[in-house]
């Protein structure tokens, strides 16, 4: 593993520890005060920032850092976390997002805003609450656009960077002293207490490494020893006068006892050169050479071993040898064990694998990984069937165990299928968690106050469709709390919660994932839109139309029934853009609503974008599949049924309402001239703006599961058709664009060069 | 031999900056997720030498470093706590808890290498 693939963690990391962030947030937000809520808050800032200091990532360090210390504010109750708190949190969760994804992909962030949350946090660590004064001052810097201003000045965020400075501590090259200048002398009184010990440090370590400064000598103060039976073997009864002369000086000397300053007295002082001799030739203080020997480390700790030699050479050296007893009896023992365990390495690794498959319960693979297996399983189903179906044409008996094996092969594939698909599967959780952040920056933006409420977030849907749905619901957002929700003042004179609530709500319904963007707004003003349609000309002036077609009308091109453009939702894009983008996953939109109670969006989508189950039909001997999720029903037209109309349309009339016919044939120029309705059957479809159409097809062969297989990947976009799939029989099959063919019956006609395609 | 170091981080990526400049500097590498499993595998482990984070899910640092300590068989480990803050109240903290020193986050290979140099023999 390389730096590189541990960036990469770093930053999946970084999504998780977001996630996280925002959701614990937004748990605090509503009241939740559990210490554990905050701590993980906190923690996942924190790894943010560890993370990202490793990798020299300073923007992201700076900002993490000040975040981290407010968050630390609330976690010590010095800080409550009030809504206003919390909102200013959110918005810093949002920029620590923008400067993660700018750290990866590269891109920019917004600096104004970053530092003016910067600014935001501070004062809040320092104790001031949120000024309300501030916020609007913020938000024409937030949204002026960046392209206008001039080369942003990088302005560092006042931090406090001690947090990380190294720590100083390299030995250098205290051998290669130049001689004949002056090297300091440092004087060291050394007095370990016993907690210096209980916290694994050593006082023979600490000798080591002072010793590694340069010239030493070292006495050892034993006059505080008991006898035998008054000791206490964990006691510390030993101190040490230590005397180095050493480049590093009396610092050098002082970062060695760095870890141990606390539970030692310490004395550490420069001493000039001719105090040197006083002190070592000092006959008032009797100290005796250290009873070890400092080699002894060097061995790696071996040397408990010879513990009996040390203790044999004389009563002091016994009891000195007894302080550290514990240790070094300790530290051969582990040795001892260590040996024990290096004999047993393969049954600890063991052990721990064993562990950590029993704490993981998810596994990360490469996405190419699953895509392959997935189209691999996508052809193994193609050639089972291709199996089956030349086994049925050779096998005239169809009792053989041939036929037995096949039908469980077919189970077992089609097994296979559904778990690779799950594999892919994913919780919409994070395109929810994604519209949080949305929600808040229009509420902001539009100075309306708005609640966005999430169900189903563990729904599970394909990751393809999950990576395709953010920017049609981020649209829709924008749309549901720009339009659909009124200002808080006019909620209130009209008896509603001054606070608007947007519900997004995801569940499984037959095969496929619905999911629902609910409102308490307005509802659609049907008038505005009735008005509007007419004047771009969408309608006529006395059109009549039902209330379900007034709503339907917001998904034509170009329509937006906002008086003037605003910067959210008058970017050029409309419900028309959003109804394609679903439309192209396979998805259909529908919109329901009630004047003053609010509008329902609802999405349906397919579970999968790999796999369909389509209604194999033949158009002008042409093989076909049709997406069964568009089709309504399937009828066999009757003559009295069918009305002419025009010069070329015909209508078929169903239950007493009249439906326009299409020939699937004509429109996709497999034939020159209109079949005779009388002769096929008829598919009952919806198509754009609710309204239903009638594809003629010749015959319907059966309903299949089919693999779906890019024509843009492996040819070309072919108007009319969405994909192909290969069939039992081994041909290619096309998969039909059901809206595009409505469409093209309405005049707008494919291209010509569509013929090319049906080669079957 | 090898000297066997056990690391306690919840964060995947220092877990695998340690693990990788661990093993490049020679040492055997144990890892253990936050506190709670870090006393689980310490057994098993039986490490020279012990490598925690602070800010950690289910136990934390100070919690961990406490329980080692409390260890009749464990008790005297160095441990080295993996810290991002350099103020002096969560080394005191840390201290108190039975930490032996500490490293500063962001660390480089070398001053993790001699921090643990450091208290090993």
């Amino acid at each position: 593993m390389d730096m590189n693939e541990i960036k990469e963690i770093f930053f999946q990391e970084c999504e998780e520890q977001l996630a996280e962030l925002e959701s614990g947030l937004l748990k605090l937000n509503d009241g939740d005060r559990d210490p554990e809520t905050v701590n993980a808050v906190f923690r996942a800032v924190h790894s943010i920032k560890g993370g990202a200091g490793a990798f020299g990532l300073d923007d992201l360090v700076s900002f993490a850092h000040v975040f981290e210390t407010t968050l630390d504010c609330v976690r010590s109750n010095k800080l409550e976390p009030t809504q206003d708190v919390l909102k200013v949190m959110l918005k810093s969760a949002d920029v620590l997002a923008d400067l993660t994804n700018a750290a990866r992909d590269g891109g920019s962030v917004d600096e104004a805003r970053s530092r003016t949350l910067i600014r935001e946090l501070e004062a809040l660590a320092n104790g001031e609450t949120p000024a309300a004064a501030e916020a609007p001052a913020a938000k024409p810097a937030a949204a002026a656009p960046k392209a206008a201003a001039p080369a942003p000045v990088v302005e560092k965020p006042v931090v406090n960077d001690e947090g990380f400075q190294p720590i100083p501590f390299s030995f250098g090259d205290f051998d290669d002293e130049p001689a004949g200048h002056y090297v300091p002398t440092v004087q060291v009184v050394f007095k370990p207490k016993k907690d210096l010990y209980a916290k694994g440090n050593e006082a023979v370590l600490l000798l080591r490494d002072v010793s590694r400064l340069g010239d030493m000598s070292v006495y050892c103060d034993m006059d505080s020893l008991p006898t035998l039976d008054k000791m206490n073997p964990e006691e510390a009864y030993f101190s040490w006068k230590i005397s180095v002369t050493s480049e590093k000086g009396e610092d050098g000397v002082r970062s060695v006892f760095e870890f141990a300053e606390w539970d030692c007295d310490l004395d550490i002082n420069t001493i000039e050169e001719d105090v040197v001799g006083e002190v070592t030739e000092d006959e008032e203080q009797p100290m005796q050479p250290v009873p070890f020997d400092l080699s002894m480390l060097d061995e790696g700790g071996s040397a408990g071993n010879d513990e009996p030699a040390v203790m044999e050479s004389d009563a002091a050296a016994a009891v000195a040898a007894a302080e550290t007893a514990t240790k070094v009896a300790q530290a051969a023992s582990r040795a001892a064990d260590n040996k024990a365990a290096s004999a047993a390495a393969s049954a600890a690794s063991a052990a721990q694998a064993n562990q950590a498959a029993a704490a993981g319960q998810t596994i990360r693979v490469d996405l190419d990984r699953v895509d392959r297996l997935i189209n691999l399983v996508g052809e193994l189903v193609i050639n089972q069937a291709m199996l089956s179906q030349s086994v049925v044409e050779n096998d005239a008996n169809g009792t053989s165990s041939i036929n037995m094996g096949l039908e469980e092969l077919q189970q077992l594939t089609r097994e296979i299928q559904d778990s690779v698909m799950a594999i892919r599967a994913q919780p919409v959780k994070p395109v929810f968690q994604r519209m949080a952040r949305t929600v808040r920056e229009i509420a902001d933006i539009t100075g309306k106050s708005v609640r966005l409420i999430t169900e189903g977030e563990n729904t599970e849907v394909d990751k393809t469709v999950i990576d395709k749905l953010a920017e049609p619901l981020t649209h829709m957002i924008r749309n549901a709390v720009d339009h659909g929700l009124e200002m808080p003042e006019k909620r209130e004179a009209l008896g509603k919660n001054p606070e608007g609530t947007v519900r997004l709500t995801a569940k499984h319904r037959s095969g496929r994932i619905v999911i629902e963007l609910a409102d308490d707004g307005a509802g659609i003003n049907r008038e505005k839109v009735r008005q509007k349609a007419i004047d771009n000309d969408l309608i006529a002036a006395d059109a009549n139309l039902s209330d379900e077609e007034i709503d339907n009308l917001i998904f034509h091109a170009g329509f937006s029934t906002a008086d003037k453009v605003s910067d959210l939702s008058g970017r050029g894009v409309g419900m028309d853009v959003v109804k394609r983008s679903i439309q192209a996953l396979g998805g259909r939109i529908s919109i329901s609503s009630k004047p003053g109670q609010g509008s329902v969006f609802t999405m349906s989508l397919p579970l999968t974008l790999a796999v369909l189950d389509g209604m194999v039909v033949t158009v002008a001997g042409q093989t076909l599949v049709v997406p069964l999720t568009a089709i309504v029903e399937t009828l066999q037209p009757e003559a009295s049924a069918i009305h002419s109309f025009g010069a070329s349309q015909r209508l078929i009339s169903i239950r007493n309402s009249f439906c326009p016919l299409v020939d699937v044939g004509r429109i996709l120029n497999f034939r020159a001239t209109q079949a005779n309705p009388m002769d096929g059957v008829a598919l009952l479809v919806e198509s754009e703006g609710g309204g239903q159409r009638a594809l003629m097809v010749d015959a319907i062969q059966g309903q299949r599961q089919v693999v779906i297989k890019s024509l843009e990947a492996n040819y070309t976009h072919v108007p009319g058709i969405a994909a192909a799939t290969i069939l039992g029989d081994g041909r290619v099959a096309l998969i039909l664009d059901v809206d595009a063919v409505v469409a093209a019956s309405r005049g707008q006609s494919l291209r010509q060069d569509i013929s090319l395609a049906a080669t079957g | 031999m090898k000297k066997k170091v056990l690391t306690v981080d919840d964060s995947r990526t220092i877990r695998n900056m340690l693990l990788v400049t661990l093993n490049n500097a020679g040492f055997e590498t144990i890892q253990a997720e936050d506190g709670v499993e870090g006393l689980e595998v310490l057994e098993n482990a039986n490490p020279d030498v012990i490598v925690t984070d602070i800010n950690m899910p289910r136990l934390d640092g100070f919690g961990f470093i406490e329980g080692v300590r409390r260890n009749e068989k464990f008790r005297a480990i160095p441990i080295l706590v993996l810290t991002t803050e350099s103020d002096a109240e969560k080394k005191n903290r840390a201290r108190q808890a039975g930490a032996t020193g500490w490293i500063v986050k962001p660390f480089d290979p070398t001053k993790l290498i001699d921090a643990i140099e450091r208290v090993t023999a």
